[in-house]
């Protein structure tokens, strides 16, 4: 995957001028001749739009499918029906500013957003086929066929054996054997069995930065999920620790499906296999990666992915 | 579309921008004082310093007020210009302004020459607070001696204090030690010797004979009452006289009068341990003259106060501290040990804590992980902190009305009828009082177990729901070990209200004596039931109930001084067991 050069962001006319929209493209549909400011400009008066897929989309596998997804925090909605589906066995990654909404879609998969009062949801979203919103599923059930990993390492407050082990302990596994079996092969997975193998009962939270992403990671697949969520795994650590994490993203590639959200463009650039750029709740443009950073369809795509806009 | 031509129209024009006005400093001169922060630094530091001066004050004057209780001093025998004579120990000096009549009664040729030390010193002479005892000849404890009064003063080497079960203390030299009323040695030092010969062995005896009037005497009463409580659980099932009735009548007869075989064995016990006790007697003579001759199972201690040296006073002080910590009282409290208190204190905090501590954490944790915020959760969080600022007495009162007349008194109608009118549960006793104190610490605990929750990182919550756990495996497995250091301190902050607590205990139990523990070898053992000797009711009572007030004002500091030390043991204890929770989250940055 090619590296992008880094470039600084210098704010379009539309970032300089909010409050003085030019004229909005007709029809609302995004045109390549459209200034930059117009589809962005567009969205944010919520005129309807469609979202540009690429055609390389077509013919995967999808293992989470979204239809038509709308969210609201109270009154506020932060999603606009959102449809996109997340290939089987590839890595799709979730870019644009911040508070377009990457974090609530993805954090949508796993229904975490269930913990927050105010949320409401409409349209679709289905997980290997099955709904992830019909009323009568068990939400603990679905959870615990998806894998998590957050933006700050969170290992829990006991030793790194019982943080790997912890989804089959609340799933009521009891067999050592069965344990210590899944904690070493989970581990070797993570990267972490080297450095970790001699103090499996020390406290998870001695280990650096690094490491406890990684061990969230372990923990995130120790119950073998059919999709990984990582919501910017790396945001919180350094450049080392980043690239190790990055390589695990690709040596996963193939085993397991993954939906990560980051910030970080480069990042995207080189561990997905496909991109979906959102702004302000939408999903404006979604294919793959290759063609999200060097052929996209829409000017609004390019100037951010290019750090001109963002 | 084309990249290239797009990157270069998307070029903006640099944008113009009006100068930021900058503020201009005023003064020009170096930094000021207050600016600095100089005087909050001194502000702060002083406020420290007066908690400090204030802690450690109260700390310095139950310390050297409270140790020194037990210190033997030296006996003192002055003669007063009226000729009386007076043998005792000095417990005070202070400055005071005689009054005239005082003077007056002074022999003439004193009294000019009294007079004019009195002007020298502006009208202030010093006076001694003597300890003088033998209340059964004088009526009383003290005597205040004022110093012009005293014609002579000595040490008499032989001087004896002597602690005994009942009438205070006695002071006096020793005359004759005597066997079956006969004198055998009448050399103070041959009656010394004869008295550290059979002091033990008598003391033994006494000992054994109260382990029969106590517990053996007890055991057969019990028996008897157990009887007597089923022959009247059968009348009140059956009614009396019916075929119930007479045979179990028939067997409580049986009961009584094997029981009072068994007391004639224990009177008989008792009397000869008795007669053998009363063949030795130690006759004193008191400074005034009068002579006195007491038995020597009557004497707990006796101190020849001008006899010993550093290493004796020290053994004297050592054997009152041991006495103090493991006897019981007597004298009504003024003497004697403080055990069951200490025992009543200690059981009753922990038995609190036990009560407090769960029924706080569940209520807590709903309040924070289970209820939806909202008003009503607002409204219940400022109750229970308000809860902390209700009067101790007020939940006293509470404390009385319900649990032991509502609750208590409903027990002993299903459980205890046999009993009534007496009450079993129906009165103050130590469970009732710990759950008094565990509704009154209870504030306590909640907001200090929701702090602890509320600082547990939403992270881990997240961290463990995205790995499928339940809401409370949740709490189980992340939220409460990570909360526990939290919760701990609320525990030892009120286990510290807990065991300072008097007032409401006034009302629920806390006894002035208490003979049973409330945990003993008696079946079943736990008598929740029971009154108890608390600590802190112990120094009330000292301080305010006690008719020698003076000999029970050492006392009060002695007991305030031990109060604080268990206050503080329980405390580190607890503090021992949060070090070791918080042990387990080493190295944790989150």
């Amino acid at each position: 995957m090619e590296l992008l050069p880094i470039q600084t962001p210098r704010p379009g006319p539309a970032a300089m001028k909010p409050t003085e929209p030019s004229a909005p493209p007709p029809g609302g549909l995004p045109q390549s001749s459209a200034r930059t400011s117009g589809l962005f400009d567009a969205i944010r008066r919520g005129e309807p739009f469609q979202t540009a897929v690429h055609a390389g989309v077509d013919g995967q596998t999808a293992i989470v499918e979204v239809d038509d997804f709308d969210l609201w925090y109270g009154k506020t909605q932060a999603l606009h029906e959102v449809s996109m589906v997340c290939p089987a066995g590839k890595v799709t990654a979730l870019i644009g500013p911040s508070g377009c909404g990457k974090s609530t879609l993805l954090r949508c998969v796993n229904r975490m957003n269930d913990l927050i009062d105010s949320v409401r949801v409409g349209g679709r979203m289905r997980l290997s086929g099955r709904e992830i919103y019909d009323p009568g599923v068990d939400v603990i059930e679905l959870r615990k066929r998806i894998g998590m990993v957050f933006q700050k390492p969170n290992p829990f407050p006991m030793s790194i054996f019982e943080n790997v082990v912890y989804p089959l302990r609340i799933d009521g596994e009891r067999d050592a054997r069965v344990l210590e079996e899944i904690a070493e092969s989970t581990l070797r997975s993570a990267g972490l069995w080297e450095e970790v193998k001699d103090r499996l009962d020390a406290s998870a939270l001695a280990l650096s930065g690094g490491q406890q992403q990684r061990l969230c990671i372990a923990r995130a697949i120790a119950a073998d999920p059919e999709v990984l969520l990582l919501d910017e795994p790396c945001s919180a650590l350094d450049p080392i620790a980043t690239g190790r994490i990055e390589e695990l993203i690709h040596e996963f590639k193939g085993e397991y499906s993954i939906l990560i959200v980051t910030h970080n463009m480069q990042q995207a650039s080189r561990v997905s296999d496909f991109t979906a750029f959102m702004y302000l709740g939408r999903l404006v443009e979604f294919g793959p990666t290759a063609e999200i950073f060097l052929q996209p369809q829409l000017k609004e795509t390019e100037d951010y992915v290019t750090g001109r806009f963002g | 579309m084309n990249r290239e031509a797009a990157v270069t129209t998307a070029r903006p024009a640099p944008r113009e921008r009006t100068p930021r006005r900058r503020r201009v400093r005023t003064g020009g001169g170096p930094t000021n004082l207050v600016a600095r922060g100089q005087p909050m630094v001194w502000l702060t530091a002083g406020g420290l310093v007066l908690c400090l001066c204030m802690v450690l004050g109260l700390l310095a004057l139950v310390f050297s007020q409270g140790f020194a209780t037990f210190w033997p001093g030296g006996l003192v025998e002055v003669r007063l210009h009226d000729g009386s004579l007076h043998l005792g120990e000095v417990t005070r000096v202070e400055d005071y302004r005689p009054g005239p009549e005082l003077i007056a009664a002074l022999p003439e040729e004193r009294r000019a020459e009294v007079e004019r030390e009195l002007a020298e010193r502006g009208g202030l002479a010093t006076r001694r607070l003597l300890r003088t005892g033998n209340y059964e000849l004088t009526n009383e404890h003290f005597l205040w001696v004022s110093d012009f009064e005293v014609a002579d003063e000595q040490r008499p080497e032989w001087a004896w204090l002597v602690e005994r079960m009942a009438w205070g203390r006695f002071y006096g030299t020793p005359r004759s030690f005597r066997i079956d009323g006969a004198e055998v040695a009448t050399e103070p030092a041959r009656i010394a010797e004869l008295f550290d010969e059979h002091h033990g062995p008598v003391r033994a005896r006494w000992h054994e004979r109260r382990d029969l009037e106590l517990h053996d005497t007890g055991e057969v009463n019990a028996r008897l009452e157990h009887a007597r409580l089923a022959l009247r659980e059968v009348e009140l099932a059956h009614g009396a006289d019916s075929a119930e009735w007479n045979e179990e009548h028939a067997r409580v007869t049986e009961i009584e009068r094997e029981s009072e075989g068994e007391f004639a064995r224990i009177r008989g016990e008792i009397e000869t341990l008795e007669r053998e006790n009363g063949r030795y007697g130690v006759e004193l003579v008191t400074a005034d003259g009068a002579t006195k001759t007491l038995r020597l199972d009557e004497i707990v201690r006796v101190v020849p106060a001008n006899r010993l040296g550093l290493l004796g006073r020290v053994g004297v002080y050592l054997s009152r501290w041991k006495e103090f910590l493991i006897d019981e009282p007597r004298e009504a409290n003024s003497e004697g040990g403080v055990f069951p208190a200490i025992f009543g204190t200690v059981v009753m905090t922990l038995l609190m804590t036990l009560l407090v501590v769960p029924i706080g954490v569940l209520a807590a944790l709903y309040l924070r992980e289970y209820a939806r915020a909202g008003w009503i959760v607002s409204a219940v969080r400022i109750a229970i902190n308000n809860l902390a600022g209700v009067p101790s007495i007020v939940f006293g009162v509470f404390g009385l009305g319900f649990f032991c007349y509502l609750v208590g008194g409903s027990i002993d109608r299903l459980f205890f009828e046999a009993k009534l009118p007496s009450p079993t549960f129906g009165t103050g006793g130590i469970l009732w009082a710990a759950l008094t104190l565990a509704l009154l610490t209870l504030p306590v605990v909640i907001v200090a177990t929701e702090e602890a929750l509320a600082a547990v990182p939403n992270s881990m919550r997240e961290g463990s729901y995205a790995c499928g756990a339940s809401k409370w495996q949740t709490i189980r497995r992340i939220v409460l070990p990570r909360a526990m250091p939290g919760i701990t301190t609320g525990m030892i902050l009120a286990m510290a209200r807990g065991a300072g607590e008097v007032a409401p205990l006034m009302l629920v139990g806390a006894v002035k004596l208490a003979p049973e523990l409330p945990l003993d070898g008696a079946f079943p053992f736990v008598h929740p039931e029971r009154s108890f000797m608390h600590l802190g009711f112990h120094v009330y009572d000292l301080g305010f109930q006690s008719q020698n007030s003076e000999a029970a004002k050492p006392m009060v500091f002695t007991t305030t001084l031990l109060l604080i030390a268990i206050v503080v043991a329980l405390n580190l204890a607890a503090i021992t067991v949060r070090a070791r929770l918080h042990g387990r989250f080493k190295g944790s940055h989150i």
